[in-house]
């Protein structure tokens, strides 16, 4: 039994709020190029919802190309990381904290 | 030496002390420095590093040290991080970034006494399949600089093309090592997911994402691939596997195929293309070595490029959230909030592909899409898993076409991002299975080089060099040289 394909899995509509996606995904975005990239987004999941056609009933999801699960090991500590050298690149420290604007007032 | 000395040339040559590193690694960096104008293919050229490196190269060698790779150049793509020398990735986001850390695929190349004499340019976090999604410009194809090179390791494929390099590290998640190798008429192999350790490789999409070698014979990938590979604790998801013939590879050279294949042409890979022309050629060489080709079938190869955009584009909305303006990388001007610095730090620091792709993961990921788009394209992964293992009850490895078309011009597809896409319409299905593929030169289409794909089971890399060795004993197209790369 295959689905027919569908551009809006959950009977929503098909138009995409790209301003909601573009404030989860935290990118400024505006104007003109809102519009050009919900003409993309669409473009693009059209293309991605050719799959639906496929009969997928009793399958198992595959998160792992190999089916392997993570490996672990013991919680020791085995470096000794410099906080001065891994904050080297930051843009704002001070006393190994990063600086950012003020959250609360 | 000739710029298109093989590793294994070079390697003979140091041995019997025709030149020393430093003047191997001097005359490489003095023909990165004439062609790379015209080419755009390295973001960084480290000649104060690579000649250090090759000066005590020479002195292990004046002490004895007799290793094959001892004082040989190459270059990284610039994915892997690298101590103290700048780490693009391609993108604005990472134009200042200095990693605290050395890849382990970077650690392993320096202590087999390799030299890196500088980093590839690349698609944006490896996303694309043209190079021309770099922060740092689009690179040239050598065989006719007004088209691509391909990508995202478009300039690693270029490099060693155009002769600047005999090797390059690149990474493969969707086709990003086989595609540019196949448009720049070289040899790419994308080992098994799990081969390479993925540590300090800066991540696109983290259940696909695989290092592997770029060179022009098959002799050179192997001689990379045992340098490269091997278990790492620091990578969850590093194999434990241990290969006797890996161990052996880099002394030894890859083994003499000592039996006929059977060959499968997986037929949803095949059409009347008239680019085929060379897989075609490619399959008359391969019965004539012996081998036995025959017709098999893997049904769900249409949904590999819309399921591929599905998981890859989630993990990579995932992966990229780290990019936050804070840490480290880009930070935009003056913010006046938390939420203004992540946003336009992000907006600013990312390009179109890489947004698109984001906002394409943020939405299949979304509340209500999830089981629709993510956990159905999960499934579907497994169905292309099943369709390559029961392929293999079959026959010993399989051959197909890398990509659909040889190298396009540029400009030609930017607009078209469907279209781009299906670029990766041969590769993607492999890397979903966690598979090792390679890619070879095996013809030419109106002068432009074409490629033929080999894929194995899981950790079968040595079916694949062995077959692939054999293949370039035989014929030259692996031989062949752009004119006037400078």
């Amino acid at each position: 039994m295959s689905q027919e394909p569908t551009a809006d899995p959950e009977g929503e509509s098909n138009e995409i709020d790209v301003g909601h996606l573009a404030a989860l995904a935290r990118l400024a975005i505006h104007g003109d190029a809102s519009a050009k990239i919900a003409d993309d987004l669409q473009a693009i999941i059209a293309m991605i919802d050719t799959m639906q056609a496929v009969n997928t009933d009793g399958v198992e999801p595959l998160s792992h190309p190999l089916d392997t699960t993570a490996r672990l090991r013991s919680d020791e500590v085995t470096e000794h990381p410099d906080p001065a050298h891994f904050q080297s690149g930051a843009p704002a420290t001070a006393d190994h904290y990063y600086l950012v604007p003020r959250v609360v007032e | 030496m000739s710029e298109f000395s093989s590793l294994r040339e070079m390697s003979a040559d140091l041995a019997k002390g025709a030149y020393s590193s430093v003047e191997l690694t001097q005359a490489h960096l003095e023909r990165i420095q004439t062609a790379n104008a015209a080419l755009n293919c390295f973001i960084s050229i480290n000649a104060e590093s690579a000649l250090a490196a090759a000066t005590k190269a020479d002195q292990q060698r004046a002490q004895g040290d007799q290793r094959a790779t001892l004082g040989l150049p190459f270059a990284h793509k610039d994915i892997f991080c690298t101590r103290d020398i700048l780490t693009t990735a391609g993108s604005k986001m990472l134009s200042n970034f200095v990693a605290p850390y050395d890849a382990t695929v970077v650690s392993n190349m320096a202590a087999a006494g390799m030299i890196s004499v500088g980093k590839t340019n690349m698609d944006e976090f490896a996303m694309g399949s043209s190079n021309e999604n770099s922060f740092f410009g689009t690179v040239s194809n050598p065989w006719d600089h007004t088209r691509v090179p391909g990508g995202s390791s478009g300039g690693s494929a270029a490099a060693v093309a155009a002769g600047l390099v005999a090797a390059a590290t690149g990474t493969d998640t969707g086709g990003s090592i086989r595609q540019p190798a196949a448009l720049c008429g070289i040899t790419g192999l994308k080992p098994t997911y799990g081969r390479v350790s993925r540590y300090g490789m800066i991540a696109f999409a983290s259940s696909l994402d695989q290092a592997g070698p770029m060179t022009r014979t098959a002799e050179d990938a192997a001689l990379m691939l045992g340098v490269m590979a091997g278990f790492d604790p620091k990578d969850s998801t590093s194999s434990e596997r241990h290969d006797d013939w890996l161990d052996g590879v880099v002394a030894n050279g890859i083994a003499v195929l000592d039996r006929p294949l059977t060959i499968g042409l997986p037929r949803e890979y095949f059409s009347d293309n008239p680019n085929f022309g060379g897989i075609e050629a490619a399959k008359t060489e391969l019965e004539k070595m012996g081998h036995t080709l025959v017709d098999v079938s893997l049904p769900h190869t249409e949904s590999a490029v819309p399921v591929y955009y599905v998981l890859a584009s989630a993990e990579a909305s995932t992966n990229l959230s780290r990019y936050d303006g804070v840490r480290f990388g880009h930070r935009c001007e003056d913010p006046q909030s938390l939420q203004d610095l992540y946003e336009r730090s992000r907006e600013e620091g990312f390009g179109a592909e890489v947004k698109r792709r984001i906002l394409t993961g943020t939405y299949t990921l979304s509340v209500g899409y999830f089981d629709a788009y993510y956990l159905k394209a999960q499934k579907i992964r497994r169905l292309i898993s099943e369709d390559f293992q029961q392929a293999f009850t079959q026959v010993d490895v399989l051959l197909a076409p890398t990509s659909p078309t040889p190298a396009f011009k540029k400009n030609q597809l930017t607009d078209d991002h469907v279209a781009m896409y299906q670029q990766d319409l041969f590769t993607v299905p492999t890397s979903l299975a966690g598979l090792p593929a390679m890619s070879l030169p095996c013809g030419f289409s109106n002068g432009l080089p074409m490629g033929m794909q080999l894929i194995a089971p899981a950790f079968r890399e040595d079916l694949l060099l062995e077959l692939a060795a054999q293949y370039q004993r035989q014929t030259d197209w692996h031989l062949k040289r752009p004119e006037a790369v400078v």
